[in-house]
């Protein structure tokens, strides 16, 4: 089984990247199970959504408390969230920013991670570009993909146009798919080093 | 068709298949999602002639369908918490009336302090009112146990409660198995009532009723209630039949072969007890589990029957009755009387808190140890516990408990719990 | 119904004569094929003013509504002594659920008849001043903003009667009730307190309010009457001496209420979607004081020594009455 949580910001629809991670695993055949950290959080406080993926029935209900996957949505959450507790050693991050990690200052924190298991990725750029407004979570969940491997993006993409039907839909899924073609090409090329991401 | 959907959604759906004619909501944290899918689907013409009423309070919204049950309306409700204990008055009466009413109950703790987060405070407060109670251990049972909610409802003349953990449940997106309306339309006939309200035959429903016959009229409900028991394997049973699938009934044991410990729990936990049960076994540990899935009218004889043979029973149960401990615990001991077991109880998951696989398995351990007090917190955090008694002892004007507690645990929002 | 108003004025008995009548004109009680909704043989007490404005309102309403109508029911007097099983004076479908619920369990008889196309089926609710201003207030106010298709009865004899007398919103200043007692600085109910539920119910802008008396039950049936032609949210606030509570002479009900509204104490008006759109004028004014001395729970008021503030306090009230709805004829 593999979990993985997500860190946002209350209106930047944490808790809908972790349905659409789960219906994409679903369509994918695998058992899948997203909820929310259940706050009582207002627009821009922190909040957390959980998915489980598994290829039998998830039957545990506890919280994640040792992920495989932090997808960080928003960055300000760096200096007042414990984003990274509990992660697996050989755990993935992705983090949503236009700068690499050393500028950001965590390439030292996450250097025991293995090679390609951490990724900074411009999402809220690619939402801006492709919606217009600088939403994050569906060009994340095509990173992810891209990133893990453990979910396609056609379900990914599948996923967005079921819970975004019409022209929303296919502006995410353009979000999605940009962001897994970047992050595949920055795992191809180590020392690309673009302003805009960098993988380990 | 199975989908990838949330919980609350799920319930929703399944309350539309079985054609519902008045629902009368009022919105509370986690029973919201519930009652605005259907308030949608009521009002984009997808329920037939369903009325949805937007009520002022919980009271109101279980009235309306008081009102509208008697009018011969199948009807639904959805709550949880404070909203159940606003509307317990309704609670008793519609059990009473013997109205087939069917309620969600997104299980919420019930403050103060206030509390948005799931255990069973609320449900249990509530467990003697006449309702019959079932509690679904996964979003797959809660959507089912909706369609034999309303079958035995309309069959008992009662009402029933399907107990759901709030967020665990309600918001959580597993896949569901969402069964065909012609399943449904044949396994859950039109509502027929043996009362309503009509001016072609007028009747009074609700008469006072004195000493010399209120004995006998509660003797008759609870005779009534109690056909549950048997009524609740059957319809589980024809369920399965026609759905292919189990779902319901009144207890149902797991790995309970050669177990000589048992724990006892209700609702979602039941999930993460099986994973604990199944690596406690890999130890050689013999556990196993009973989940009550029916616990009003109480299984007394049914429970009995699957754990007589185990040496020590844990019941795990988020509920406390402040001042006596386990609610759940109490109606097991009364189960198995005269049987030399000892029952522990373990109260854990209050207002939210995290049941781990790891304390699970611990408290197994620790009961075989005899090392559980009685009551057991699980969990509980002892220093926060011994400061503030301190504190409390040394200080007249402590100032409120609830806010001392939330300071020395230091529970800012973005803790994982 | 065709409607006359009475233009004469008896001493006397005080009650007009449907006698006097041409036969349309007739309240609906002095036809043979009443429908007895609430049946003789009840047991409230002698001299009941509930009971009487029950047996009129209701029989007016089924008859506006051919005979198909359901009742609910707010735990009360008029639920008590119309219902001890196994002798229901019902003759129409009727239920009781709880005290504070009447509204809203009416609105689910409405909503269950919309559900299933039977909206040739009418439906009421009644409650006493305890259930409708007090306890049931949300329900009442609900059931009003979402203009649900109720005729609300609200029969108001200005106190808590089946619980022996106590104080309740509609109580007016200076009863005496068991829990206003005629002891202390201020003896009876305090002044300035007290709620109108009438212009509360105006004030959701509902299709129709009005307010009645049993001391003119012609006006009374006429009410109900263009009430039940109205789709909607409807009340009917209708004033009920109560001989128990109020310590009047059982055989003066019906003058103690002809002396609340000629005093200008209990105003009768009608109001349309929140707007006053007629009032029945005063014909025979009295003061406050002939009305209050009917009626023991004012007895502390006369004395010794006489409480002439109060007397003059709640004069003014019905001067304002007077002077809001334009009572003078």
């Amino acid at each position: 089984m593999q979990a993985v949580r997500i860190h946002g910001r209350g209106g930047q629809g944490v808790v809908t990247a972790a349905e659409l991670l789960s219906i994409a695993a679903f369509t994918d055949g695998k058992q899948a199970q997203a909820f929310p950290s259940f706050g009582s959080e207002r627009m821009g406080a922190p909040v957390m959504a959980f998915c489980r993926i598994d290829k039998k029935t998830i039957r545990t209900r506890e919280s994640v408390t040792h992920p495989d996957v932090i997808i960080v949505q928003d960055p300000t959450l760096l200096h007042h969230v414990d984003l990274f507790g509990g992660l697996s050693p050989s755990g993935y991050v992705l983090l949503n920013s236009r700068f690499s990690l050393d500028k950001i200052g965590l390439e030292e924190f996450l250097s025991s991670l293995p090679d390609g298991h951490v990724c900074t990725l411009a999402a809220s750029d690619i939402g801006q570009k492709h919606l217009t407004r600088s939403i994050a979570n569906t060009a994340l969940l095509g990173g992810f993909a891209a990133m893990t491997g453990w979910i396609t993006l056609k379900s990914v993409e599948s996923a967005i146009r079921h819970k975004f039907p019409g022209a929303l839909g296919e502006a995410n899924a353009a979000a999605a798919r940009e962001a897994y073609d970047w992050v595949i090409a920055c795992l191809n090329e180590p020392g690309r080093g673009t302003p805009h991401a960098r993988a380990n | 068709m199975l989908a990838q959907i949330e919980g609350s959604q799920a319930v929703a759906e399944s309350v539309v298949l079985c054609r519902p004619e008045v629902i009368a909501a009022y919105p509370i944290s986690p029973q919201t999602h519930i009652v605005e899918r259907l308030s949608r689907m009521v009002k984009h013409g997808d329920v037939g002639r369903c009325q949805y009423l937007n009520v002022e309070s919980e009271f109101a919204a279980l009235s309306v369908l008081i009102g509208a049950s008697a009018t011969g309306a199948r009807t639904y409700t959805a709550t949880t918490s404070q909203g159940l204990l606003f509307m317990a008055e309704a609670v008793y009466n519609a059990a009473g009336l013997g109205l087939p009413i069917v309620m969600t109950i997104a299980n919420r703790a019930v403050g103060a302090p206030i509390n948005i987060w799931n255990d069973h405070s609320d449900s249990m407060a509530l467990r003697d009112a006449g309702w019959v109670q079932l509690y679904a251990e996964t979003n797959q049972e809660a959507a089912d146990l909706h369609i034999q909610a309303f079958r035995l409802a309309e069959e008992l003349s009662c009402p029933v409660m399907v107990c759901m953990d709030g967020y665990i449940l309600t918001h959580a997106y597993e896949a569901v198995d969402m069964p065909a309306q012609s399943l449904v339309d044949a396994f859950l006939p039109p509502y027929s009532p043996v009362q309503v309200l009509d001016p072609k035959a007028p009747i009074s429903i609700g008469a006072m009723v004195g000493p010399e016959a209120f004995t006998e009229v509660k003797y008759l409900a609870h005779h009534q209630y109690l056909r549950a028991l048997a009524l609740i394997p059957e319809v589980a049973g024809a369920f399965a039949q026609q759905f292919q699938r189990l779902s319901g009934g009144l207890c149902s044991p797991y790995r309970m072969e050669g177990a000589s410990i048992a724990v006892v729990a209700l609702g979602s936990v039941i999930g993460t007890i099986k994973e604990a049960i199944d690596e406690l076994r890999l130890d050689g540990i013999a556990v196993g589990c009973v989940k009550i899935g029916c616990y009003r009218p109480f299984p007394m004889v049914q429970l009995r029957g699957t754990l007589e043979g185990v040496t020590r029973v844990i019941v795990v149960e988020k509920d406390l009755a402040v001042g006596m401990g386990g609610i759940v615990s109490a109606d097991v001991r009364m189960a198995l009387q005269g049987l030399p077991i000892p029952i522990h109880t373990v109260i854990a998951g209050l207002g939210g808190r995290s049941i781990p696989k790891s304390s699970l398995k611990q408290m197994v351990q620790d009961a075989r140890a005899e090392r559980l007090s009685e009551p057991h917190f699980l969990d509980l955090n002892r220093t926060v516990i011994d400061n503030e008694l301190m504190r409390r002892r040394d200080q007249r004007q402590a100032g409120p408990m609830a806010e001392q507690v939330i300071r020395a645990v230091n529970a800012i929002g973005t803790k994982v719990v | 119904m065709p409607e006359q108003r009475i233009k004469f004025y008896q001493t006397g008995t005080y009650t007009a004569g449907n006698r006097l009548l041409n036969e349309e004109a007739r309240t609906v009680q002095s036809r043979m094929d009443r429908t007895n909704s609430l049946n003789s043989g009840h047991r409230a007490c002698q001299g009941c003013g509930e009971a009487l404005g029950a047996r009129y309102a209701v029989d007016a309403a089924m008859r506006a509504a051919h005979d198909r109508l359901i009742a609910v029911n707010a735990t009360g007097c008029l639920e008590v002594f119309s219902s001890p099983y196994p002798e229901s004076a019902w003759q129409i479908p009727w239920m009781h659920s709880v005290f504070g619920n009447a509204p809203a369990v009416a609105s689910g008889v409405a909503a269950a008849l919309r559900a299933k196309g039977r909206e040739d089926v009418k439906v009421i609710a009644q409650g006493g001043d305890g259930a409708t201003v007090d306890i049931g207030f949300g329900c009442l106010s609900g059931m009003f903003e979402r203009n649900d298709d109720v005729l609300y009865l609200c029969y108001d004899n200005e106190a808590y009667m089946n619980t022996g007398i106590q104080r309740s919103g509609a109580t007016p200043p200076f009863a005496r009730t068991n829990t206003t007692q005629a002891v202390g600085e201020t003896p009876g109910n305090l002044p300035s307190t007290g709620k109108n539920l009438p212009r509360i119910a105006m004030a959701h802008g509902i299709p129709y309010v009005a307010t009645a008396s049993v001391a003119d039950l012609h006006d009374l049936e006429a009410k109900v009457t263009r009430a039940m032609a109205v789709q909607g949210a409807r009340y009917l606030h209708i004033h009920v001496p109560c001989p128990l509570g109020w310590g009047s002479d059982p055989a003066h009900t019906i003058k103690v209420a002809r002396m609340a509204v000629e005093s200008g104490l209990f105003p009768l008006f009608e109001a349309q979607f929140g707007t006053v759109v007629d009032r029945m004028p005063i014909r025979h004014k009295v003061s406050v004081e002939q009305y209050l001395e009917l009626q023991d729970r004012f007895k502390h008021l006369f004395g010794p020594p006489r409480n002439t503030d109060a007397i003059a306090a709640i004069q003014a009230i019905a001067d304002a009455n007077i002077a809001t709805y334009g009572l003078t004829a």
